[in-house]
Order: C-alpha cells, then sequence, then structure tokens
C-alpha cells in the first residue's frame, strides 16, 4: 500500500515537472519575440548590420575537430591500455559528469582534420597531453583570434562608419577592425592586427601581425607567429552570423585550413557584458606557489601535487527519498 | 617615491608614435545622428588633480604663469638623471614616462574645480578607518617596497593587472598610456583605455543599472545624450576599484555614484567633466576636469597580465630575502 501510494506521488512530481516546463518553453518564446522587435539588419549607412551580442553555441572551444565525447578534460590510462578506456585524471576527476569534454561534429571544412606538419603534430600531441600546464585560456591570457569568438563567453560588436570594435567577456579582451587605412602595428600582438572591408554584403577581416602565443582550442590545437587569418562574416538572419575563417600557416600546416560556424545574437532583451576580467581567478594557480604561507599544502617547487578530498554521492535527501 | 612597476614590456608602445591619417571624423554626427565623439583622445598633462598649496587663490594661470609653471616642471623632469637607479628595484626610469608637456587648455591651475579651493574633500571617518585597517596598511606597504609582499593578495589591482586607476573610472592620469578611444554604435558607446586595454560598455537604451546584487570593476555605466553633451552615470562598483587621487583602499567604495560628461567643445578637444560621490569616502562630492585633444595615433595592445613578470620576479624575491635572513640567522646562531 504505501509502495503504491509513493510511485502516486511520483507521477504526481512528474506530471508537475512536466507542467513547469511547458509553462517555461511558452514564457520563453514570448521574451524571444519581444526580444527581436524591430531589429534592422542594415545600418544607417547601408551595410549589414552586426552590431549587438553575439555567442557561439558548439564545441569549438573544447576541439575544433571531430571528436567523441570523453571523459575528462585530462584523461590517464586506466587499468586497460586502450585509447577509448582512458579514465578521468585526478586534477579534474572530483568534477565528475561537469568535468567531461562534450563530442562534435567539428567545425573544420573539409575531410574535418587539420593539416599539421608532421614536427607540429607531435607538438599538437603533447600539447593536449599537458592542457593544464600549457592552454593559455587557463592562465587568463588573451585568447587571440579567432579562439575570442567561439570562446563560451558572449561578446558585443560596435558597428561604426570606419571602425568596428569588439570586446569580449572572457578576459576583458579587446579587437578593433579599421575598415579605413590603418599603418601596420608596430609590433606582435595577442590579438593581431585586423583590417577590414566590405565584399557585397560580407564583412571580411584579415587578421595578421599575431605573437604566436594563442591557441585554437582547448584540445591543444595550435598555430605560430606565422599565423594569417582572412574572416568573413555575413548575416545568415538578422540574429544570425555566418562566420567563416581561412586560417594559412606555414610554420605548422602543410596547406590552409577552414573552419565555419554560426555565432548567435544573445536574444535576452537586458542583455549585457559582464566582468569576467579572470586576472584574479587565476593569480593563486599562477602564483601561489611564492606565497609565504603556503594555501596549497602540496607544492613541489612549481609543481601543485593535487589530492582529492570528495564525500561518495549522494548525502541528499530528497535523493535517498527517492531511491527507497 | 614614485610607484614602481616594472610590468609590461608593452607599455612602451604608447611612446611609440603611429602616424596614421588623422581620423576623418569631424564635429558632426555619426551615420545615425549621434553627436560623434569617435577617436583617440589623448589626455596627458602636467596639471596636477589638486592645486599645489602654494598655488592657493589662484583658480586659472595667466599665460605667462601658465608658461612659467611648464618650464619649472619640465626642467626638473628633464633634470632627472636616467642613469642613477630608481629609489626601489624595478623602479621606471625616465625613458618610461610619457606625462605630456602641457597643461589642460583651460589652464586652470588643478583639475578639480570643486570644492573650490581645487582640492579633494575631506575623508570620512569610515574611509579613514579603512586606510587605516591591518589589510588596507599591508597593501599599501608591500606597493611602497617597505614590506615584502607574502603573495599577490598584497598587490594592488594596477600591478596585478585586474584594473587600472588611469581607466578608473574616471579616467585619470598617470605616468604612461594616457589615452582612451571612444567607438559608438547605434545605443551605446564603447570606451577603451590603451592602458590594460580596458573596455567600458556605456548602454544609451534607458535600461536600469544591474542589480545591487552584481558589482563590477568598473562597474555599470548608462549613458544619454545631453544635446551635444554625452552625460555617463555609473554605479555597481566592487569596491575594490583602484581609483587614483588618494592611495590604496582610501579612493572609493561600493558606495560610489559616478558621473561623467564627455563634451567635443571644438573637432580637436574634448571637454572631459566627472562628479564623484560616494558619502562612504568623501564627505561631500568633488568635480574635476580634464581637457583630450584628438589624436593621430592609434592605440596598441596592453598585454599587461600576460607580461607581468613583475609579480613572479617581486614575490620571488620576496621569498628568496627571507631565505637568506633565515640563513643568515642559522649561521650567527651557529657561531654561538
Amino acid at each position: 500500500m504505501e509502495a503504491v501510494m509513493r510511485s502516486r506521488v511520483r507521477m504526481m512530481i512528474a506530471a508537475l515537472v512536466v507542467a513547469a516546463g511547458v509553462s517555461a518553453v511558452v514564457t520563453l518564446s514570448v521574451t524571444r519575440a519581444a526580444g527581436q522587435a524591430a531589429r534592422s539588419a542594415r545600418t544607417a549607412d547601408g551595410k549589414p548590420d552586426f552590431s549587438g551580442i553575439w555567442q557561439a553555441a558548439n564545441e569549438a572551444n573544447w576541439d575544433l575537430e571531430a571528436h567523441e565525447a570523453r571523459a575528462g578534460m585530462v584523461t590517464q590510462q586506466g587499468v586497460y591500455p586502450y585509447d577509448y578506456a582512458r579514465v578521468p585524471a585526478a586534477p579534474v576527476l572530483a568534477l565528475g559528469a561537469a568535468g567531461g569534454v562534450p563530442g562534435s561534429l567539428g567545425v573544420v571544412e573539409g575531410d574535418g582534420q587539420i593539416p599539421y606538419t608532421p614536427e607540429a603534430a607531435v607538438i599538437k600531441q603533447e600539447n593536449a597531453e599537458n592542457w593544464i600546464d600549457r592552454d593559455p585560456e587557463l592562465k587568463c591570457y588573451l585568447p587571440g583570434i579567432p579562439r575570442a569568438m567561439y570562446m563560451p563567453y558572449p561578446f558585443q560588436i560596435f558597428q561604426s562608419t570606419n571602425k568596428i570594435q569588439m570586446a569580449f567577456e572572457f578576459s576583458d579582451a579587446a579587437r578593433v577592425i579599421h575598415l579605413d587605412e590603418v599603418e601596420p602595428p608596430p609590433t606582435y600582438s595577442y590579438m593581431g592586427h585586423s583590417v577590414g572591408r566590405w565584399d557585397g554584403d560580407a564583412l571580411v577581416v584579415d587578421v595578421t601581425d599575431f605573437n604566436g602565443k594563442n591557441w585554437f582550442d582547448r584540445a591543444g590545437n595550435f598555430h605560430s607567429d606565422a599565423l594569417h587569418i582572412e574572416e568573413r562574416f555575413t548575416l545568415m538572419t538578422p540574429d544570425v552570423i555566418w562566420y567563416e575563417v581561412a586560417i594559412e600557416d606555414p610554420k605548422t600546416f602543410t596547406q590552409p585550413w577552414k573552419i565555419a560556424m554560426p555565432l548567435y545574437r544573445r536574444m535576452e532583451p537586458n542583455m549585457q557584458l559582464l566582468d569576467y576580467r579572470c586576472t584574479d581567478f587565476v593569480e593563486e594557480f599562477l602564483y601561489g606557489n611564492l606565497r609565504k604561507d603556503q594555501l596549497v599544502r602540496h607544492w613541489e617547487g612549481e609543481t601543485i601535487v593535487i589530492d582529492i578530498t570528495r564525500k561518495l554521492p549522494p548525502g541528499n535527501e530528497l535523493y535517498d527519498w527517492y531511491r527507497k | 617615491m614614485r610607484k614602481q612597476c616594472f610590468v609590461v614590456a608593452l607599455a612602451v608602445v604608447s611612446v611609440w608614435v603611429l602616424l596614421a591619417p588623422m581620423p576623418a571624423a569631424g564635429q558632426g554626427r555619426t551615420s545615425w545622428g549621434d553627436p560623434d565623439l569617435q577617436g583617440v583622445w589623448d589626455y596627458r598633462t602636467l596639471t596636477p588633480l589638486e592645486r599645489p598649496r602654494d598655488l592657493a587663490g589662484k583658480e586659472v594661470f595667466t599665460e605667462e604663469e601658465a608658461a612659467e609653471f611648464l618650464t619649472e616642471n619640465l626642467a626638473e623632469i628633464e633634470g632627472r638623471d636616467d642613469a642613477v637607479p630608481g629609489d626601489i628595484v624595478g623602479n621606471y626610469n625616465q625613458f618610461w614616462f610619457d606625462r605630456g608637456t602641457t597643461l589642460v587648455s583651460t589652464r586652470r591651475t588643478s583639475r578639480i574645480v570643486d570644492p573650490p579651493d581645487g582640492r579633494l574633500p575631506a575623508l570620512t571617518p569610515e574611509a579613514e578607518r579603512r586606510g587605516a585597517s591591518p589589510e588596507a596598511l599591508r597593501v599599501s606597504r608591500a606597493n611602497r617596497g617597505v614590506v615584502p609582499p607574502e603573495s599577490w593578495e598584497d598587490m594592488d589591482p594596477g600591478d596585478r593587472c585586474i584594473q587600472h586607476g588611469k581607466a578608473g573610472p574616471p579616467l585619470n592620469t598617470g605616468g604612461y598610456n594616457n589615452n582612451v578611444q571612444l567607438f559608438q554604435a547605434p545605443g551605446y558607446v564603447a570606451i577603451l583605455n590603451e592602458q590594460n586595454a580596458d573596455v567600458r560598455v556605456v548602454s544609451l537604451d534607458g535600461r536600469p543599472h544591474l542589480g545591487s546584487g552584481i558589482r563590477q570593476w568598473m562597474g555599470d555605466s548608462r549613458g544619454r545624450w545631453d544635446g551635444e553633451v554625452l552625460v555617463v552615470e555609473t554605479t555597481n562598483f566592487n569596491g575594490k576599484h583602484d581609483m587614483a587621487g588618494k592611495p590604496d583602499m582610501l579612493s572609493s567604495s561600493a558606495q560610489l555614484s559616478l558621473v561623467e560628461r564627455f563634451t567635443r567643445t571644438d573637432t580637436g578637444t574634448l571637454l572631459y567633466e566627472y562628479t564623484v560621490t560616494d558619502p562612504a569616502t568623501w564627505t561631500t562630492p568633488w568635480t574635476a576636469q580634464l581637457t583630450m585633444n584628438l589624436s593621430p595615433d592609434n592605440l596598441f595592445e596592453f598585454a599587461c597580465h600576460e607580461g607581468n613578470y613583475s609579480m613572479a620576479v617581486r614575490l620571488a624575491g620576496a621569498r628568496a630575502s627571507e631565505k637568506e635572513a633565515a640563513a643568515g640567522n642559522a649561521v650567527t646562531s651557529g657561531a654561538k
């Protein structure tokens, strides 16, 4: 009898959850319609209007190439010596399912593979194995182009007549696209030097003068200071940009290659960029070994030795009750 | 004592002048009809924030007095010997500095215009207590090299490359990178400082400020046009941001509310005025002015955090000194 009651309660909860879900969908669609109202696809100059707050919704920042889901951001060999049997490595083990890597069809055009030279392919593999130590994203460094465009943070485009400014939430990064005549830069930089032009309704941006310190993603895909990219922005709809990048770097790749993806407008009516300066988030990671009194008790020189303390799940009353 | 920084080799590029064509923006309007404030604005000046004591009662220089003030100041700056190391390890020499060689075009003797004596108002007792707290004193002493920094937490937001007093807001002058670029798009103004490449987004669509639960290093800015004047109101500060004017943790609180006014007084000049209201810090509001000149230069990337060798070097130096001192003590006690 008690069991029947429990199962009824469970069904009622399920029905409530479904109802709540439906009403959430209805509310969301109403809000979106309001947010979309009165958006012109062209500027006063008659150009396609890219102004607004945008964000990629894909797995490109995890890995540009097509890949299956992975058990952890960092994995190690388990008991069985096969690639498919790798297990999460200690630094991310406690993150559970939040620490995995989602699979992706990839954003690399053609066969989906990046055409590394043999030497560069070795470095890419080492990068992947030493992700925590090497990925500039973890250090909150300026992400470079194109990576800034598809990181999982919003960015804002301010489109004027002679200049287009982009402000990125991640690391408070910025780039200026010069549509007018501009002298070459005095030296290399993280975000490169961007010169744009209109090709019909496409904004085409030539980006050069990179310092070669950036990566493309969290999988160790990288380039050198010889990187030269050409971006092409086209409006698919007033709220979706089709973003294509032609990439060449003869020091790293055997031939030019391309990525392409949609960038979506953030439709929330009150959307705005917020602080993600992240410098202050990574100082313990970068300088913790130089503290007088250590917070992390297991520094060995410049290496953090990871101890993981966690409770076995669930420790949760509702979960315990439901499991009976 | 000048502040040690030694942060970024890239800072030098503000001195490297890029002779790009003069921006075409006239005193006109953007293609969508807003007053056009766009361009790179140079706000180097030798006019001090506070009126020097010996100029009490003098609000504006005559042309002769201005020339004399400049001559004295420039002679003092040029008289410093670059060959002599700075007063603390890692200090900059004159090569690094780019403070300008002129006064604000109004010839005012201070950037502060209110209170009328050109000086900052008195601090509130709360601000005095804040400044005297052990935390504030430790940061202050570590930054002046009086005590070794125990960790990165002892550094100020500028040296940590999080946010710099020059970008504020309000915009303030410093040793170098005294420049800002304004961008506009319908409904928005973006304010980009070369120092730390800080971008501040100002929305003009009349939306309310963020809720009080969200606090940011550079606050939350909302703007509107008052005729030809861009008026920007900024709130939601986190109380940790570096606002030049008083050292360290004294300068602002989360109650700071800032109103800035940008006026293009002629094609090549921008008048920048701001009023600071912060009842947890200042006994009265205060207002300052700065004139900016349209610059033919481009801004360059200021990768502060990426090039912050000074952080690791200063901390490593402090730890090495402690080790040496401990070893010295051990030797001494061994000799006994």
